[in-house]
């Protein structure tokens, strides 16, 4: 368990939904959810492995206290923003952004999936965008194709590779970017110095500790 | 000329359904003088237009037929039918109100013997079904209609058409010099009591209602079980008049949504229960009804009602609201969604698909001519800035008959002592 889970799990004994409404973002929303199932119905993914559990039997988990095993779950990475069941919820609950809520408190807790596709991308597209301000195309792909190990890496890239010939021969895409050249933002520090500021601002409304 | 007595003493009722003429009934009976105005050419509104009550399951004629009685009987009654209530002023005590009457081209020599509809050949959609089938554009509203008068349709004025229906009558009822007036006239207070609508399912677009066939709605339901109805009772798909035998009710449809009515609208769920006894009359164990719930809410002395149809095996239920619908070659309807009780998706194909849908107040959107405070639904709400106009009825929340008789009862006594108040005044 890492500290900040530790550290939540003892202020919020035995009420996992408060802990919810106060942490999470969108999280006050829960109790509003009366279980009429529009959501998990309206939901695109139709329960493709990994979506145990649709928003309407979370938010039923988040109730009964079920902590471990909705902080731990792959289920909220799951969602693919597409905002059926925010547009369909009878309660105008924001579905999409109470999942993306739990989900980003999951992370902060040390206790999302790890390896899972959706937070891995998230992690990687962040680390490689806000280093120069302009997002390393060559790199983002190869760290998402040699995520689970170098052969799954050349052959995803083997099966690129029409696709990759092309946007180089249309000039969308710099094979020189994976040698650390390629588009970058003139002001790199002002860019680091930009965000570093927002994380301040955004810790000072949530009246926490700055996070990386 | 229509002529119409009133007086600053007399009660205005506008809405002739059993709200309203049960304000108008119980306020002439305490000796008041009423003038009872109805927008559609009959009285009884959509209590009419049901086939049972729950949860007695008799059925309203009855109901009605005492109503009717009861208004033949009074001579402090003016009924005012194809009328409409275009403008109120002055205060409470005080009002004058003007009234627009559509012709009816039939006046009261009428016998209601038919031959007029037989010399007519054009048709129109059946309004009292729900447009469910069509009529002679020369018709009787319906069977117990009161007045118990034909009524010539307004497209077929200034036709060849019409003039064979005047033709054919013998007693010299069908008058097409008609014209619309505009009267007005005295009151000292207003009940208004100008019901309910049927929520616009189309609205609820995952549904598809008025896409697929078989999707129907709570109301149209009623009248396919009706003996009365355009299938003489026999409950049939709108598509190919197939038995209907796996019938699926969908609650909530429009009500408790945000998106669409906010609020529960009470009734949908007893009616949908009531509703699988018509299928249970009709086809015995042959037929089965599942209702797709979010909760059933039938409170109080309904709950029997609830168990015993709880208790029948052809009846299931399945605590969940249905996502969306699809429809499959044979044009069955299949509902789609996730069960809360376990979190199982299903996909179930059905014969025919009612939707419960809500009820939206007659009066949301309406201009109503005065100072009138209604609620975020439309509900007229019970305020002092209404003055002397009460509301009544399903015009002032969603209400089940029962229950829109006493809203109904309680606004003629509040308007009779208003009336009361000024008689002593004069006194």
């Amino acid at each position: 368990m890492s500290n900040a889970n530790q550290a939540m799990a003892a202020r919020y004994k035995n009420n996992f939904l408060k802990e919810i409404e106060e942490q999470a973002e969108m999280g006050e929303w829960v109790k509003m959810c009366m279980q009429c199932g529009v959501c998990s119905g309206s939901c695109p993914t139709h329960f493709h492995p990994g979506w145990e559990h649709p928003p309407q039997e979370i938010f039923m988990m988040i109730r009964a206290g079920k902590r471990e095993e909705v902080l731990t779950s792959p289920s909220m990475w799951m969602c693919t923003s597409c905002y059926n069941c925010y547009v369909r919820c009878p309660r105008k609950l924001p579905i999409t952004h109470i999942m993306h809520g739990i989900a980003e408190y999951a992370y902060r807790l040390g206790l999302a999936p790890k390896m899972q596709p959706t937070l891995h991308l998230s992690q990687t597209f962040w680390r490689n965008c806000t280093k120069t301000g302009r997002v390393n195309e060559v790199r983002l792909t190869q760290s998402l194709y040699f995520k689970d190990g170098f052969m799954a890496g050349i052959k995803k890239g083997l099966e690129m590779k029409d696709v990759a010939l092309g946007l180089i021969k249309a000039k969308r895409l710099n094979i020189l970017e994976a040698l650390g050249f390629g588009h970058k933002c003139k002001d790199q520090q002002g860019i680091q110095k930009m965000l570093a500021k927002a994380r301040e601002l955004e810790a000072k409304r949530k009246n926490r500790q700055v996070t990386a | 000329m229509t002529s119409v007595v009133a007086t600053n003493q007399t009660i205005l009722v506008v809405g002739g359904g059993i709200s309203g003429m049960t304000a108008a009934l119980e306020a002439a009976e305490t000796g008041k003088r009423v003038v009872l105005v109805e927008r559609n050419p009959w009285l009884g509104g959509r209590t009419a237009q049901l086939y049972r009550y729950f949860p007695k399951m008799c059925h309203p004629t009855c109901g009605l037929e005492i109503n009717l009685r009861r208004l033949k009987a009074n001579p402090n009654i003016q009924v005012l039918t194809l009328a409409e209530v275009t403008g109120i002023s002055g205060t409470k005590g005080d009002y004058t109100v003007t009234v627009k009457l559509t012709p009816r081209y039939v006046n009261e020599r009428c016998t209601a013997c038919g031959e007029c509809a037989k010399a007519v050949s054009t048709e129109i959609p059946d309004a009292f079904n729900y447009n469910l089938g069509r009529i002679k554009a020369a018709y009787l509203p319906h069977s117990m209609a009161y007045p118990m008068r034909y009524v010539i349709d307004k497209s077929i004025i200034g036709t060849p058409e019409a003039e064979a229906a005047r033709a054919a009558c013998k007693y010299g009822a069908i008058d097409l010099d008609q014209q619309e007036e505009v009267i007005s006239l005295k009151a000292g207070a207003i009940v208004w009591a100008t019901g309910w609508k049927p929520y616009d399912a189309e609205k609820i677009t995952p549904y598809r209602y008025g896409e697929f066939p078989n999707v129907i709605t709570n109301v149209e339901f009623e009248r396919l079980a009706d003996p009365h109805g355009p299938t003489g009772g026999r409950i049939l798909r709108p598509s190919d008049g197939r038995e209907a035998k796996n019938i699926a009710f969908i609650q909530c449809a429009g009500s408790r949504d945000e998106n669409h009515l906010r609020h529960c609208s009470r009734f949908c769920c007893m009616a949908s229960l009531k509703q699988t006894h018509y299928v249970q009359e009709k086809y015995g164990d042959e037929a089965k009804s599942t209702i797709y719930y979010i909760d059933i809410r039938a409170i109080d002395r309904f709950e029997d009602f609830y168990a015993k149809v709880k208790a029948n095996p052809n009846v299931t239920f399945i605590k969940s609201k249905v996502a969306r619908i699809s429809q499959d070659k044979e044009m069955n309807p299949i509902c789609w969604g996730v069960n809360t009780e376990g979190y199982k998706r299903y996909s179930n194909t059905h014969d025919l698909v009612v939707l419960a849908v809500g009820m939206e107040p007659e009066v949301k959107g309406v201009d109503i001519p005065a100072e009138v405070m209604s609620d975020s639904s439309g509900f007229i709400m019970a305020d002092p800035a209404n003055a002397g106009i009460f509301g009544a009825g399903c015009a002032t929340n969603a209400l089940d008959v029962n229950r829109a008789v006493q809203s109904a009862t309680a606004a003629a006594l509040r308007a009779i002592q208003v009336v009361n108040k000024l008689a002593r005044a004069e006194a």
